[in-house]
């Protein structure tokens, strides 16, 4: 009647079920996207709407907007499931719970991070960014945001149900955001300014290399502690 | 063969319970009993693995249960307080994506329609009651074949029909050689097959 689920249809079963719940809770997904977008058009109204200013300041705007969306967007990574059950449930899979998590992570970077990505060249040139400059914004945003939301689901899983969590998830996360930071805006000012970027390239395709192995693996021990 | 050796729990360093121990065999029942807040949700999550004894061990077909986790998890169905079902899904939706069985949309079906939910299957769980959602985490007995069933208060909110239903399950779960664990306040039929009993105070 009923048979095995082998691990490969987990994982899709799992990515599946995200991004139906995704859709349902659309309203819920869209506020990082729109946070991010509101952050970074207040900065010309803040600083005034010199071009050489706005030019300076890009990278680091949309970079630092970025994480602070991705951080609103990660406490309700793991809380609905907690309080319905099912993350028990998922912890007793037969599968390996870290694998199944790191469905969830995609699902998280698919509803948050590539909309920064994909919303990210348009915001670029409006803080009057140059060409190349732009096109690296993406990139890096391509490449870092996936960061994000891996090194993120260690902090939410490891928060997920304390009181206050959201502040200390922050204090938690952030430090550990300075690299992408530092190598993503450093790859973007170093193209604008003609000098080659592969370094911070490489060092943010390292970092995303290791953070993929590692953050599933820890994000589901993390969550086993939570229920615990 | 579940065997708990010496388990103990505590909560905010106070003890709940200690020297728990018994064996199940194939085809026996263990109910739990004991009042409000005496530990018997613990006692079922650390029964399947949820929680950590802070003493004893529990050991699943001579292994222990920690060591052997993924084998462990094929054998157990767990139920909980919470219906571990997303509310914003189908009952049909939550069913034929779970990572435990595949089944055809059909045996899905049927299963729902034995628990009563043939009409509302394609509802978002959110807008069932309490008791139907409750009913849609027990069609899992009927599309999971597993061993060991843990179910922590499996009657709140059903009403007597549902109840007798699932009495009629669980003898047969255990007729089939299965083993089963379960708390209840409530009476019911599956009473008088109840082979060991728990008492925790």
């Amino acid at each position: 009647m009923a048979t095995n689920v082998t691990l490969f249809s987990a994982w899709r079963r799992v990515l599946k079920r995200e991004l139906i719940l995704a859709y349902r809770q659309r309203n819920d997904i869209i506020t990082p996207l729109i946070f991010f977008i509101i952050v970074i058009s207040l900065f010309p109204l803040g600083v005034g709407p010199e071009p050489e200013m706005l030019r300076t300041i890009a990278p680091g705007v949309i970079w630092v907007a970025a994480l602070l969306a991705t951080l609103l967007s990660l406490s309700r990574l793991f809380s609905n499931e907690l309080h319905d059950g099912t993350l028990e449930q998922l912890l007793l899979s037969p599968q390996p719970a870290s694998v199944l998590v790191s469905a969830k992570i995609f699902s998280h970077w698919l509803t948050t991070g590539l909309p920064l990505v994909f919303i990210s060249p348009l915001l670029a040139i409006s803080l009057d960014m140059p060409f190349n400059a732009v096109i690296y914004t993406t990139l890096t945003l391509l490449l870092g945001t996936p960061i994000l939301s891996l090194i993120g689901a260690v902090g939410a899983a490891l928060t997920l149900g304390l009181r206050g969590g959201g502040v200390l998830l922050a204090l938690l996360i952030l430090p550990l955001y300075i690299p992408v930071l530092i190598l993503a805006t450093g790859a973007i000012i170093a193209t604008s300014n003609a000098f080659p970027a592969d370094a911070q390239l490489s060092l943010l395709g390292a970092y995303l290399i290791v953070a993929a192995i590692f953050a599933p693996w820890i994000s589901s021990y993390s969550l086993r502690i939570s229920l615990d | 063969m579940l065997q708990a050796n010496a388990l103990a729990a505590e909560r905010g360093g106070q003890q709940l319970f200690s020297d728990i121990s018994f064996q199940l065999e194939a085809g026996a029942l263990l109910h739990v009993s004991g009042n409000n807040g005496s530990g018997k949700t613990t006692l079922l999550r650390m029964l399947s693995g949820l929680t950590l004894p802070a003493e004893g061990e529990i050991v699943w077909q001579d292994q222990s249960i920690e060591s052997n986790r993924d084998d462990f998890n094929k054998d157990l169905l767990y139920i909980g307080h919470r219906h571990g079902m997303h509310s914003d899904l189908s009952a049909i939706e939550n069913l034929a994506l779970s990572c435990r069985q595949v089944s055809h949309r059909a045996v899905i079906f049927s299963a729902l329609e034995e628990v009563g939910l043939g009409h509302d299957c394609d509802k978002p769980l959110r807008l069932l009651s309490q008791g139907q959602q409750r009913r849609v985490a027990l069609a899992r007995l009927l599309l999971e074949p597993s061993k060991l069933w843990v179910l922590d208060e499996p009657l709140a909110a059903l009403d007597v029909a549902a109840v007798e239903w699932f009495s009629q399950q669980l003898i047969q779960h255990l007729e089939n050689d299965g083993m089963a664990i379960i708390t209840t306040h409530q009476e019911a039929r599956f009473i008088s097959h109840v082979s060991i009993n728990v008492v925790l105070s």
